[in-house]
C-alpha cells in the first residue's frame, strides 16, 4: 500500500535548512550475502540535529549506523561527513563516534580510564585529558565516581559512562545505538530528558538509532522511517504522526484506526470514502491527487483526533457510529474500544470526564473527526 | 589422589639427599653433596639452555598461537568444534612417533630439504636436524595446541564490540590489541604460556631425537642420571632443582600479572 501522493517522500525537509549538511547519504546499497540490508537510501543530516531513524528490528537500521560509524562500507553510493567522503575510512579516523547499545565499556578499565581512552588515542596531553574526563563526567552527573569500574555501576550510571566517553571526543556527529533499550521504563523517560538537554546543550549533531517509536518523537528534530532496508518517510515528528505518507508508518508511529473501503468520487473538492461495510454512510477526506473511483483504499485516524457524543450531534465534520466494547482507565486518559464495523475495532482517547458517566461497554455512540484529519491509503 | 602425588615426590625428596652406591644403588646418608655437585659450570648450562629453549618455545607459541586462536574464536560457531578437534588431531598419535616424522622431514634426505631443492631454492641440503633449531621446531610442534586452547576459551570470551568501541574511539590496530585484547585475554595468555613453559623446560624426547649431543636439556640429564649413570640421588637433586624453577617462574609470572592489574585499577 502506499499513499495515493504521487510525490517521493520529501527527504530534505525539515527546520535547519540555513545550516550546511554534517552527513549526506547518497543512495546506499548494503548487501550481506543474499539479503539486502540497505536498499538505497539517501538523506542529509544537519549540523545540530538529532536525528532518529525508527523501524522494527531487522529494518536495516543498525547497519545505517555500521556504515556511519565505519564498521562497514555501503557496496553502492557514498557518505559524506563534513563534506568529505567517508567510502573505505576506517573506524579510527572519522569525526564519528558511537554510543552502543550494550555500553562496550571496557571491563578493566576505570570509568575515568573509559572517558579518557579516546583523548589517549589522540595523544592529547595528560592535563586537558584530566579536564576535559571531568568535564564530561560533570555533563552526565558521574563526578566522584571517576574510580569505579564499569562492573561496580547500575544500569544507568553505564549508560552515562558510555555516553561521557562519546562525547569527550567532540565529535562531528554522536550514533547512539538504541542508547535507552536496556534501561527500564522510569530511568528511561528521565535519560530522554537528559540527553536531550545535553544534545542541545553540547550543540551535538545526533544520529539515533531505535525501534522505540515515543523516544524517537520525543528527542528528534527529524525522523526517519525504515522499512526493509528502505526509508519510507523523513520528516518532523508531528508531521510524520499527523501525516504518514503509507499504512506502515501510520501502524508503526502509534496506533492507527483503520477502516477498508473504497474511493467513489469527489465532491467539494473533496474525496468520497464509502466503508465497505453497507451500514456507515460515505465519508470525506482531504483531497487525493491521482484519485480514481472504486479503488480500494483504507481509511486511518488516530486515537485523539476522535471525538465520542452519545447523540448524533453537528460538532465535526465526519461522523461514524459505533459500540463501546470496552472502557479502559489509563490514569491521565480513558481508553474506548469502540466496534464501528464486524472485523474493525477502534480506539479513541479522552480524558476523564463527567459526561463519560453514559460511555459504558454495549452503548452506541458516534466517533466524530474533523475533515482534514482523515488519511486515506490507496492498496 | 594425595598418596599417589606426595609420596613418589616425597621419596624423589629423600633420595636427592642420599648418596650414590659403588654400582648405582641407594646409600641412605644424609648429605648435601648432589645439590652442591649441580653448582657446577656444566649443569649451569644445561639449565640455561632448557630455561631459554622454554622460553623462546613459549613466545613462538604465543606468537603463532594467539591469531589461530583468535580466528577459531571468530570464526562461524558451526565451524569452531572442527577448527578445534584438527588443533587437538595430533594428540591421537604418540608423541615419540611424531617426533620421529619430524626426523624425516628435517632430515636431510627428507621432505623439507627435498622440496626446497627441487625449487631450486637451495642447492645443496640444509643442516636442519640435531641442530637448536630442530628442537625449538619440535617443542612449538607439540606444545602448541597448550597454548592454543585456553587462548580460543579467553578470545571467545571477549566481547567483539569492546574491539568496535576502541577501534570507534581512534584506536589504531595495534592500540586495539594492546589496550584492549590483551589485557582482557590476559587469563587465558598466561595459562596457555604456563601449559607450554612447564613441559617445554622439562622435555627430554624432542632436544634427544632432534638436538643431538649438544642440545642437552635438564630433561635429558635427568633422565641421564637416572638411566644410565644410575646415579639417582643427583637425578632427584636436578629434578627438584627444576621443579623450583617452574615453581618460581609461575609465582613470578602470577606476581607480575597480578601487579599490572593493580596499576590499572590504581591510575
Amino acid at each position: 500500500m502506499a499513499s495515493l501522493s504521487t510525490s517521493p517522500p520529501s527527504l530534505s525537509d525539515g527546520s535547519f535548512s540555513s545550516t550546511p549538511p554534517t552527513i549526506e547519504i547518497q543512495g546506499i546499497v548494503r548487501r550481506h550475502g543474499a539479503v539486502t540490508a540497505v536498499d538505497g537510501i539517501s538523506f542529509e543530516v544537519r549540523r545540530g540535529e538529532f536525528f532518529s531513524i525508527l523501524g522494527p528490528s531487522g529494518a536495516g537500521k543498525t547497519s545505517v549506523l555500521r556504515m556511519l560509524a565505519g564498521f562497514e562500507d555501503p557496496d553502492e553510493g557514498d557518505l559524506l561527513i563534513d563534506g568529505r567522503s567517508m567510502l573505505h575510512v576506517p573506524p579510527n579516523r572519522r569525526p564519528v563516534n558511537l554510543v552502543f547499545q550494550s555500553y562496550a565499556l571496557f571491563p578493566h578499565l576505570t570509568v575515568f580510564e573509559n572517558v579518557a581512552f579516546g583523548l589517549r588515542m589522540r595523544r592529547v596531553p595528560a592535563p586537558r585529558i584530566a579536564e576535559q574526563v571531568r568535564q564530561a563526567l560533570l555533563m552526565v552527573k558521574l563526578l566522584g565516581k571517576e574510580a569505579r569500574l564499569p562492573a561496580q555501576l547500575s544500569g544507568g550510571e553505564q549508560q552515562r559512562v558510555a555516553l561521557a566517553r562519546a562525547l569527550v571526543n567532540k565529535p562531528a556527529v554522536l550514533l547512539l545505538d538504541e542508547p535507552l533499550a536496556a534501561l527500564d521504563q522510569q530511568l528511561r523517560q528521565q535519560m530522554q530528558v537528559e540527553l536531550k538537554s545535553i544534545q542541545e546543550q553540547a550543540g551535538l549533531t545526533c544520529v539515533c538509532v531505535t525501534h522505540h517509536q515515543e523516544e524517537a518523537m520525543m528527542m528528534s528534530d527529524r525522523i526517519a522511517v525504515m522499512h526493509q532496508g528502505r526509508m519510507l518517510q523523513i520528516g518532523p515528528p508531528r508531521e510524520v504522526y499527523e501525516r504518514p505518507q503509507s499504512l506502515f508508518v501510520s501502524r508503526f508511529l502509534g496506533v492507527s484506526n483503520e477502516l477498508p473501503g473504497k474511493i467513489v468520487g469527489t465532491r467539494e473538492g473533496k474525496t468520497v470514502f464509502q466503508p465497505a461495510d453497507d451500514g456507515q454512510p460515505s465519508l470525506l477526506v482531504p483531497a487525493v491527487s491521482g484519485q480514481e473511483s472504486d479503488r480500494p483504499a483504507t481509511l486511518s485516524l488516530r486515537p485523539e483526533q476522535l471525538r465520542l457524543t452519545q447523540e448524533r450531534s453537528s460538532l465535526s465534520d465526519e461522523v461514524l457510529s459505533g459500540r463501546i466494547e470496552k472502557v479502559l482507565f489509563a490514569g491521565s486518559e480513558m481508553k474506548y474500544l469502540i466496534r464501528v464495523s464486524r472485523d474493525h475495532l477502534w480506539e479513541v482517547d479522552t480524558r476523564p470526564s463527567a459526561h463519560s458517566a453514559g460511555f459504558t461497554p454495549g452503548a452506541t455512540v458516534f466517533l466524530h473527526w474533523s475533515t482534514s484529519d482523515g488519511r486515506l491509503f490507496v492498496e | 589422589m594425595g598418596l599417589f602425588f606426595l609420596v613418589p615426590l616425597g621419596l624423589v625428596f629423600a633420595i636427592s639427599f642420599a648418596s650414590r652406591g659403588t654400582y648405582g644403588g641407594v646409600v641412605w646418608e644424609l648429605t648435601s653433596a648432589n645439590y652442591l655437585d649441580l653448582l657446577h659450570p656444566l649443569y649451569g648450562k644445561i639449565l640455561g639452555q632448557s630455561l631459554w629453549y622454554a622460553t623462546i618455545t613459549t613466545v613462538i607459541c604465543f606468537a603463532l598461537g594467539f591469531p589461530l586462536a583468535y580466528v577459531i574464536a571468530r570464526s562461524p560457531a558451526r565451524w569452531q568444534p572442527i577448527f578445534l578437534l584438527l588443533v587437538m588431531l595430533p594428540f591421537w598419535t604418540n608423541f615419540l612417533v611424531r617426533t620421529y616424522a619430524w626426523m624425516i622431514l628435517l632430515r636431510h634426505d627428507g621432505l623439507i630439504n627435498r622440496s626446497l631443492m627441487a625449487l631450486g631454492i637451495v642447492d645443496s641440503p640444509l643442516d636442519l636436524l640435531y641442530r637448536p633449531t630442530a628442537v625449538v621446531i619440535g617443542l612449538v610442534y607439540g606444545y602448541l595446541p597448550f597454548m592454543v586452547l585456553p587462548l580460543y576459551v579467553a578470545v571467545e570470551r571477549l566481547d567483539p564490540l569492546l574491539v568496535d568501541a576502541a577501534w570507534d574511539l581512534y584506536a589504531s590496530r595495534w592500540a586495539v590489541f594492546t589496550r584492549v585484547v590483551l589485557p582482557l585475554t590476559k587469563p587465558g595468555i598466561i595459562g596457555g604460556c604456563i601449559l607450554v613453559f612447564i613441559p617445554s623446560i622439562g622435555s627430554f624426547i624432542t632436544p634427544d631425537l632432534l638436538g643431538g649431543a649438544r642440545s642437552m636439556m635438564i630433561g635429558n640429564l635427568i633422565q641421564h642420571e637416572y638411566l644410565v649413570v644410575r646415579d639417582w640421588p643427583l637425578g632427584s637433586a636436578v629434578s627438584f632443582v627444576l621443579m623450583a624453577i617452574v615453581m618460581a617462574a609461575v609465582l613470578l609470572y602470577y606476581k607480575t600479572a597480578s601487579r599490572s592489574d593493580g596499576r590499572l585499577e590504581a591510575r
